[in-house]
C-alpha cells in the first residue's frame, strides 16, 4: 500500500516538497534552540509554557475528534461513515505525531526525554498523558492501516482488530482529558483550575477537528478522484454543530462562575484576556474575535440553509477552526500565566525562531498527513476503479 | 464491617502504582501524609522571617549571600558590560533562589484593607516555602523534584528533563528555568557549588549541603537575626520559640501546600 505514496502527480510532489523545506527550516531553527536554549523563544520566568505547548493542546483535541467517525460507524453501524474513517484516523495520527513533536521540542533537555519511562512517576498528569498519547498514535496506525489493507483486497478485517477499533474509541476522549488535568489540578493557577476544563476541551475539540475534518474532505473531493460523499460531510456538520453549541455554552458557564463569585484569582486571568490588566493585554483583540467569531459561527451552523451550502458551510466550519484554534492555542496558556502568582502582568509574545519552528513542526504533521491520505485515497479510487 | 483508613492505604499499596497514582488524582497528597506520620519524631526544617528586623538592606544581604554562594547569574548586572541585556530579556531570563518583592505580591488573596497601611509597600523576602505537600513534587514526571524527609524540597538537576510542569505548579513563583547558558553572567564562580547547564529548573534547596556540614542557611547566617532557622519538630528550637511567641503569617495556606516560611509582621 506504501507504494502509492511514492507515485503521484506533479502537484502532489510539489505539496510534499513545500512541506519539507518548510519542515527543514524549522529544524535548522530548532538545531539553534538546542545550542543556545529556550531562550530564542518568548517564554519567561513568568509565562514558562508558550507556543508550542499551546500548538500540542490544539492538536490533542484535533487528534481525538477523530473519536467522531469512528464512533458512529463502529457502534451505531452508521455506514455512511465507513468511507471517511480512515480520514479521521489518518488525521489523528499526524496531529499525534504533531503533539509528540511540540512536547520534544518544548524540552529544556530532549537528550534526557527517556527520563519520564526510566523514572515512571505515576503522580505526575504528564506520566498519563505520555501513556495515553503514545497509546492512541499506536491505535489509530494500527487500526487505520489494518482497515484500508482489507478494504484494498476486499476481505473482512482481522477479527482481532475489532477489540483495538472498540479500545480507541473511549481511548479518544482521554487524550484531551488528561491533556486538560494537565492544567487543571494546580492549585496556583485562576484561569485553569477549573472542573470545566476537561468538558471544554472535548467540546471545542469535537468541533474543531470535524470542522477540519470537512475542509480536508473538500479538498479531498476537489483534487482526487475520491468523493468523500455529501451525506458524510452533512453528518459531520451536524456533529460541529451541537459541539460548538456546547461549547460555547460550556465558555458562558465558567464566566457565570468566574464574575458571579468575584473571586479576584479567578477573575483577573479573563480581564487580562479581554480588556488588559494594568495596562497590559496585546491578546485582546484576538480574544474577542475569537469568542464573538465562535457564537456567530455557532449561531451559522444552527441554520439549515448555511449548513447545507457546501461554500458557506466550509467558511463557517474555517471560522470554526481559526477561533477555536486562538481560544487554545493563544489564549489558554497566556492566560494561565498572566497574571503571574505574585499578580505581576509579564506579557508573552512569541518570537520569530518560536514561530519558525512551530510552522517546521506543524509542516512535518501535513507531510505526514499528505502521505496518509495519499495512500488512503489511492485505494479508494483503486477500489472504485 | 469497614475498613480504616490503614487498611484502606495497605490495598491501595498492594493496587500498585495504578492505585497509588488513582489515590493521587482524588485525594492529593493524604498518601505522603499518612506515610508521612512515622517521621513526626525526626527534623522537619522550617524558616521564620521577623519582618521587624528585616530592613531591605538586610534583605539584600541575604540575598547577596544566596546567589554568590550559589552561581546564581545575575542578568541585571552582567559582569561584562558587553554581555548587558535589554529589559525584557532581563526580566524574562531572570534567576531568582530569594529575592523581594512588595506585600500586595507576596500575600496576593491576603489584602487588607487600609488600616492596615503599614504592610502595603513592604517588602518580604520571598524563597521556596518547602511546602508540605508540594504541588511542583507532585507534577514532575521524573522525581526530579521530590521531598526530603526533613522537608525540604530538592531538586536533581541532573535528571530534570526542563519540561517546566513545576514552574507552573508552584503557586510561589519560587523556580527558576536557564533559558540560556548562566556561565557567563555568573560575576565569580564558586568552585564549591555547581553551575548549570541549559534547560533545567532551579530554586532555592535550603541550603543544604550546608546543613550537612551543621551550617545554618546561608540567607540566616546574613541576616543579623531577622531569619530564624531551625527544626519545627524539637520544642526547644528558635523557631519553635518564635512561633509561640509571635502572630506569623505564611503566603496561600488557604492552597492546603502548607508552606513552611513563616513571616512575623
Amino acid at each position: 500500500m506504501l507504494e502509492n505514496a511514492f507515485v503521484g502527480t506533479r502537484r502532489y510532489f510539489t505539496l510534499l516538497a513545500v512541506l519539507a523545506t518548510l519542515s527543514a527550516v524549522g529544524f535548522l531553527v530548532y538545531l539553534k534552540q538546542l545550542t543556545f536554549g529556550l531562550g530564542i523563544t518568548g517564554m519567561s520566568r513568568d509565562v514558562s509554557w508558550g507556543f508550542y505547548i499551546a500548538q500540542f493542546t490544539y492538536l490533542v483535541g484535533v487528534a481525538a475528534s477523530a473519536v467522531m467517525v469512528v464512533l458512529p460507524y463502529y457502534l451505531h453501524d452508521y455506514k455512511a461513515f465507513g468511507r471517511v474513517t480512515i480520514l479521521g484516523e489518518f488525521l489523528a495520527v499526524a496531529a499525534v505525531s504533531m503533539c509528540l513533536l511540540f512536547i520534544i521540542v518544548d524540552l529544556g533537555r530532549p537528550d534526557r526525554l527517556l527520563n519520564v519511562i526510566k523514572y515512571p512517576t505515576p503522580n505526575s498528569v504528564l506520566f498519563w498523558d505520555m501513556i495515553v498519547l503514545n497509546g492512541y498514535l499506536f491505535l489509530n496506525i494500527v487500526c487505520g492501516w489494518l482497515v484500508l489493507e482489507a478494504e484494498r483486497n476486499q476481505v473482512p478485517p482481522p477479527k482481532w482488530l475489532k477489540p483495538l477499533i472498540l479500545l480507541s474509541i473511549p481511548w479518544a476522549p482521554s487524550i484531551h482529558t488528561v491533556t486538560a488535568f494537565l492544567y487543571a489540578g494546580l492549585p496556583g493557577r485562576g484561569y485553569w483550575l477549573t472542573a470545566i476544563m476537561a468538558p471544554r476541551f472535548l467540546s471545542s475539540a469535537f468541533a474543531s477537528g470535524p470542522a477540519l475534518l470537512i475542509l480536508l474532505a473538500l479538498l479531498v473531493r476537489r483534487y482526487t478522484k475520491f468523493d468523500p460523499g455529501r451525506e458524510q460531510i452533512q453528518t459531520l456538520a451536524k456533529i460541529v454543530t451541537y459541539a460548538i453549541l456546547v461549547n460555547v455554552f460550556f465558555f458562558f458557564c465558567e464566566l457565570f462562575t468566574v464574575f458571579y463569585s468575584r473571586i479576584p484569582e479567578h477573575m483577573d486571568h479573563f480581564y487580562y484576556l479581554f480588556y488588559g490588566l494594568q495596562g497590559k493585554g496585546w491578546l485582546v483583540p484576538w480574544m474577542w474575535f475569537s469568542i464573538v467569531g465562535m457564537c456567530i459561527a455557532a449561531l451559522l451552523m444552527v441554520s439549515p440553509r448555511i449548513r447545507q451550502n457546501e461554500t458557506t458551510l466550509a467558511l463557517t466550519c474555517g471560522l470554526i477552526v481559526i477561533t477555536t484554534y486562538i481560544d487554545k492555542g493563544l489564549g489558554l496558556i497566556s492566560g494561565g500565566f498572566v497574571p503571574n502568582p505574585l499578580h505581576q502582568v509579564n506579557e508573552y509574545i512569541p518570537t520569530l525562531p518560536e514561530i519558525v519552528i512551530t510552522l517546521g513542526v506543524w509542516a512535518t504533521g501535513f507531510l505526514i498527513l499528505t502521505i496518509l491520505y495519499k495512500v488512503a485515497v489511492s485505494v479508494k479510487e483503486e477500489i472504485r476503479a | 464491617m469497614g475498613i480504616n483508613r490503614r487498611d484502606f492505604l495497605k490495598l491501595a499499596g498492594l493496587l500498585g502504582l495504578g492505585g497509588k497514582a488513582a489515590f493521587e488524582l482524588v485525594l492529593p497528597g493524604e498518601v505522603e501524609a499518612a506515610v508521612a506520620k512515622t517521621e513526626a519524631a525526626g527534623t522537619r526544617w522550617a524558616l521564620v522571617v521577623d519582618m521587624r528586623k528585616l530592613t531591605d538592606k538586610v534583605a539584600a544581604r541575604c540575598i547577596e549571600a544566596c546567589h554568590t554562594l550559589h552561581n546564581v547569574p545575575n542578568f541585571q548586572e552582567p559582569p561584562d558590560p558587553k554581555l548587558a541585556l535589554s529589559e525584557d530579556l532581563k526580566n524574562r531570563w531572570q534567576i531568582k533562589w530569594i529575592w523581594t518583592d512588595i506585600y500586595e505580591h507576596a500575600f496576593v488573596g491576603f489584602e487588607q484593607d487600609h488600616k492596615w497601611e503599614k504592610l502595603q509597600g513592604m517588602n518580604f523576602l520571598l524563597l521556596c516555602n518547602h511546602c508540605d505537600n508540594p504541588p511542583c513534587v507532585r507534577v514532575c514526571p521524573t522525581k526530579a523534584t521530590y521531598r526530603r524527609p526533613d522537608g525540604i524540597v530538592m531538586m536533581d538537576m541532573h535528571r530534570c528533563i526542563g519540561c517546566r510542569f513545576c514552574m507552573a505548579g508552584c503557586p510561589y513563583a519560587a523556580r527558576s528555568f536557564n533559558w540560556r547558558d548562566p556561565r557567563p553572567y555568573i560575576a565569580r564562580i564558586n568552585p564549591d557549588y555547581p553551575t548549570r547547564e541549559i534547560g533545567v529548573v532551579e530554586k532555592c534547596l535550603l541550603c543544604e549541603e550546608r546543613l550537612a556540614l551543621g551550617q545554618q542557611p546561608a540567607c540566616v547566617e546574613a541576616s543579623g537575626g531577622a531569619l530564624i532557622f531551625g527544626n519545627l519538630n524539637d520544642a526547644g528550637s528558635p523557631v519553635r520559640a518564635a512561633l509561640r511567641a509571635h502572630y506569623t503569617i505564611r503566603r496561600k495556606p488557604h492552597l492546603g501546600t502548607n508552606p513552611q516560611v513563616y513571616y512575623i509582621v
